[in-house]
């Protein structure tokens, strides 16, 4: 066991973890622990753009986006992390040209932009232009960009370095928890190595691969919240996730939302335009839940398309072929690999696809990590997918994500660095990688007789079966006790691979005991909120209820003296400071 | 070694007449140093359906039969660059590579990529790969005051290095280049796209000296033009017309 000491430790070098590391290295003795080589970051999978009221081809401004925002996510917003995000966002699409991104250019050379879902002029009127982007591979320019200045700015990184687990002390007086570091395992050793750090950022992004038709890559198994939560700090609005309508039919691989912007249409089996009966003001761009319920309606009324009704068309054969190749070439390119589909001529089939976390680990505006609703943990710090400020509330606007990774990403990597510049390191505990070693012996000298592979299955096709875009009481309780199971027998879990080097059977096995613990998270929260609300949506209860959920859940891992473990939910009141929760139309 | 799956003969016959699924076989090399010194090459049989990736095939052998093969992988739709390996002779993206594509009636062949030291049957040491990176200033460097807004760039100007910038930092390019193999020392044809990427980008002020560090003697001269590259390119750059474009600023020193 080798024991390192930083100032700041950032735990991931996705979009967030980089934007955090140029601002930390600047300012204190920063290391970037990553999972995967940073190039290798799913924020390079976003398509879309990255929203910001520039206004460089017509007219906004960041009020016109905070209220999209707030009233995207359903009014679960906290409406003063809205604004910040919102009004920030001008600078940081500009940070990043000037840092070399390279955007796709209006005729006079300026940034362009284009329309996305939920983005609107004035209130709702009509789509406006805000997504900042190049091509249909934003989030690819965005995550060699970053790159490219950490290398420049001579960031430190430890690449194929796993952290299993989060080091809390607790005052025995006062009962308030600090971070003192974290514990990473070195996948090219084998090795354990504890990282002591006065600041450590978590970025370590979703959660989405336990669905089975997910736009997430196989690595995103929810890591850094599960270290966290094991710890007994809370989760965040875990019920939350969003279902992107078009991903590709079977696979879940993503078509940006951008390819509706551009002028694509949803058909069902009929060749209709059936967005028009849901939303006919923004019809294809409505927001992303209206339009998979919308989607999952079509199909259970017997419009879908295929010899099973299973699917929908996004159809772009009336686009010029020559708008598709210069702003969506690799979406078309996925439709001719995968599918053997030619978009000039063909439409594309689609489903609803599992995409992204609105939930997470609670932070302020600063990218504090909260123990509760009000205490911050004193240097720990959270930001991207991992988070939840809550600028997304129950559902995220398309384009305001590559956004919160550069705005929270930069305000928690000069937060950390602040921080760490003025406190003192938190003594270790006593055998601090105690947790860790303890897993890993434990899962590669086991001989149970589970499989990794089997239980991840049965995982995914029970959250896809019964905590997808509809939900009940009663899915949701098969889901919990399903997963209670997939726990019990997870402790049984047995792996092949029993050597030091490169052991990724027992990473896989690592990975599948997060999942599991965050799935039984989700399932418990959405089981609790007997309301429907943005990507939640409850058939029993399909109304959104003010007056009893207008509010966060929070939960935690509680203990008993039998070393039983049980979800405890708490509530978390959301911060309203201009609007006021209206009805939402599209 | 025999792995634990029915036969070829006896998979097929109890197959349903309208499966899609085939009988594929996967000749994967294998090496742990851990346990032998040695590599050596295994077979795998599995049930298919022949429009899946060679990715997914990977994943079931793994999660079915054999726990200890290692590779990597990340996105599965070829955006990540972590799962460049030799399939059938040919660097390729494991995850946008379909069987049916890849003459499944004979067995395929994968292999990790050239160049390169295996550490573990798939995975290769990717620092030198990344070290040449780094070193050709792969950023943007620019002098002056900073403009208040967006620094202006014609919609021209931003397409004439728009190809470069699509470059995933896979490796497939550089492991399919002899001069490579012979000589880890030359910078490789992906470091060269990278920097063609600044060099050609108008708002670059350091075009000079990274046509000086690529004028060195383990740079662009070493390119001999094969095509490997650019054939191996899971993003369809056009590699080797890139490093002919640096060559040409070298001669010309206008970019
Ligand atoms: C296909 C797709 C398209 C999208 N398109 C858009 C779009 O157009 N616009 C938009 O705004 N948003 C989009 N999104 C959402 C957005 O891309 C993501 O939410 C965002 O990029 C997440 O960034 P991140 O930095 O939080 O996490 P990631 O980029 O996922 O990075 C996570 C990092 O954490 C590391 N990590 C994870 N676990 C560990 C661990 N245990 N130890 C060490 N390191 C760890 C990983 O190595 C990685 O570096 C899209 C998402 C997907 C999937
Ligand atoms: S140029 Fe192509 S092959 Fe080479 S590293 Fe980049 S994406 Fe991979
Ligand atoms: S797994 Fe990402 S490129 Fe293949």
């Amino acid at each position: 066991m080798q024991i390192h000491t930083y100032d700041t430790v950032i735990v991931g070098a996705g979009g967030a973890g980089m934007r955090a590391a140029i601002e930390a290295t600047k300012r204190s003795r920063t290391a970037v622990l990553t999972k995967l080589y940073p190039t290798r970051s799913h924020t390079g999978a976003a398509q879309g753009g990255m929203a910001a009221a520039l206004a460089n081809v017509e007219e906004d401004n960041w009020e016109w986006h905070t209220f999209d925002t707030v009233k995207g996510g359903d009014y679960l917003v906290d409406q003063d992390a809205a604004e910040i995000l919102a009004k920030e966002a001008i600078d940081a699409v500009l940070d990043l040209e000037k840092m070399g991104l390279p955007f796709n250019r209006t005729p006079q050379g300026r940034i362009d932009q284009r329309r996305f879902g939920g983005h609107s002029r004035n209130h709702g009127e009509a789509p406006v232009r805000r997504s900042c982007y190049a091509a249909d591979r934003t989030g690819h320019m965005i995550l060699q960009t970053l790159y490219q200045n950490c290398v420049k700015e001579g960031v430190e990184f430890f690449n194929e370095f796993y952290v299993l687990d989060q080091l809390v002390t607790e005052d025995p007086e006062t009962g308030l928890k600090r971070s003192a570091g974290v514990v990473a395992y070195d996948l090219a050793t084998g090795e354990v190595h504890v990282f002591q750090a006065k600041a450590v950022v978590y970025a370590s992004g979703g959660n989405g691969k336990f669905f089975k038709v997910t736009s997430n890559a196989h690595t995103l198994t929810g890591d850094g919240q599960a270290s966290v939560f094991r710890r007994g700090l809370p989760l965040e609005d875990m019920e939350f996730f969003q279902f992107h309508p078009t991903g590709i039919w079977r696979m879940g691989i993503l078509l940006t939302e951008g390819a509706r912007g551009e002028g694509g249409i949803l058909r069902n089996k009929d060749g209709e335009r059936f967005m028009e009966k849901y939303a006919p003001v923004m019809k294809d761009l409505a927001s992303r839940d209206v339009v998979s319920r919308a989607i999952y309606t079509e199909i259970r009324e017997g419009r879908g398309c295929g010899p099973e009704g299973d699917h929908v068309y996004l159809d772009l054969t009336h686009l010029p072929p020559e708008q598709l190749d210069a702003k969506l070439p690799d979406i078309t390119e996925f439709a001719r690999t995968y599918l053997g589909i030619e978009p000039y001529t063909d439409p594309i089939p689609i489903q609803p696809t599992a995409h992204y976390a609105m939930g997470g680990i609670p932070t302020n505006v600063r990218g504090e990590v909260l123990a509760d609703n009000t205490t911050v943990v004193p240097g720990l710090y959270a930001a991207g997918e991992v988070a939840c400020v809550s600028v997304h509330g129950a559902n995220r606007l398309g384009t305001n994500s590559l956004l919160d990774i550069n705005v929270f990403g930069r305000r928690a990597g000069v937060a950390a660095a602040e921080y760490a510049a003025t406190a003192d390191h938190v003594e270790l505990p006593a055998d601090p990688a105690a947790f860790v070693l303890g897993e890993v012996e434990r899962l590669r000298d086991s001989a149970g007789k589970e499989r990794v592979a089997e239980l991840r299955r049965e995982l995914q096709e029970t959250m896809d079966k019964n905590v997808m875009v509809f939900r009940t009481e009663q899915t949701l309780k098969e889901a919990v006790e399903k997963l209670a199971e997939l726990r019990t027998r997870y402790r049984n879990v047995g792996i092949q691979d029993k050597g030091r080097r490169f052991n990724t059977d027992l990473l896989e096995a690592i990975e599948l005991g997060n999942m599991l613990d965050l799935a039984e998270v989700m399932a418990i929260s959405a089981l609790a909120r007997k309301e429907s609300r943005g990507g939640h949506y409850r058939e029993d209860y399909p109304n959104r209820d003010d007056v009893n959920f207008m509010r966060h859940t929070m939960a935690y891992r509680e203990v008993g003296d039998d070393g039983s473990e049980t979800v405890r939910l708490d509530y978390k009141p959301v911060v309203q400071t201009r609007y006021q929760p209206m009805e939402r139309k599209y | 070694m025999a792995t634990p799956v029915m036969d070829k003969a006896e998979a097929e016959a109890a197959r349903p007449a309208d499966s899609p699924y085939i009988t594929a076989t996967f000749r994967i090399r294998r090496f742990n140093p851990e346990a032998a010194a040695e590599s050596y090459w295994e077979d795998f049989r599995v049930e298919i359906d022949p429009k899946e990736r060679v990715l997914d095939a990977l994943h079931k052998i793994k999660w079915d039969l054999d726990g200890t093969l290692t590779f990597r992988r990340s996105c599965a739709h070829g955006i990540c660059g972590s799962d460049a390996m030799r399939i059938n002779g040919r660097n390729r993206l494991a995850c946008k590579t379909l069987i049916k594509d890849i003459a499944p009636e004979k067995p395929i062949t994968v292999e990790p990529i050239k160049g390169l030291t295996v550490q573990k049957d798939l995975i290769v040491d990717m620092e030198p790969f990344f070290q040449a990176y780094r070193d050709v200033m792969p950023f943007l460097v620019t002098h002056g005051n900073e403009p208040t807004r967006e620094r202006l760039q014609s919609a021209e100007d931003r397409e004439r290095f728009d190809d470069t910038t699509k470059c995933i930092l896979c490796a497939a390019c550089t492991s399919s280049c002899p001069v490579f193999w012979n000589d880890g020392q030359y910078f490789g044809p992906a470091a060269i796209v990278n920097a063609h990427r600044f060099i050609f980008d108008s708002r670059d002020e350091a075009g000079e000296q990274r046509l000086e560090i690529l004028n060195d003697k383990d740079g662009v001269w070493r390119c001999r033009t094969t095509f490997n590259c650019t054939d191996a390119c899971p993003r369809g750059i056009e590699v080797t017309k890139a490093i002919q474009e640096v060559k040409r600023a070298l001669i010309t020193r206008r970019f």
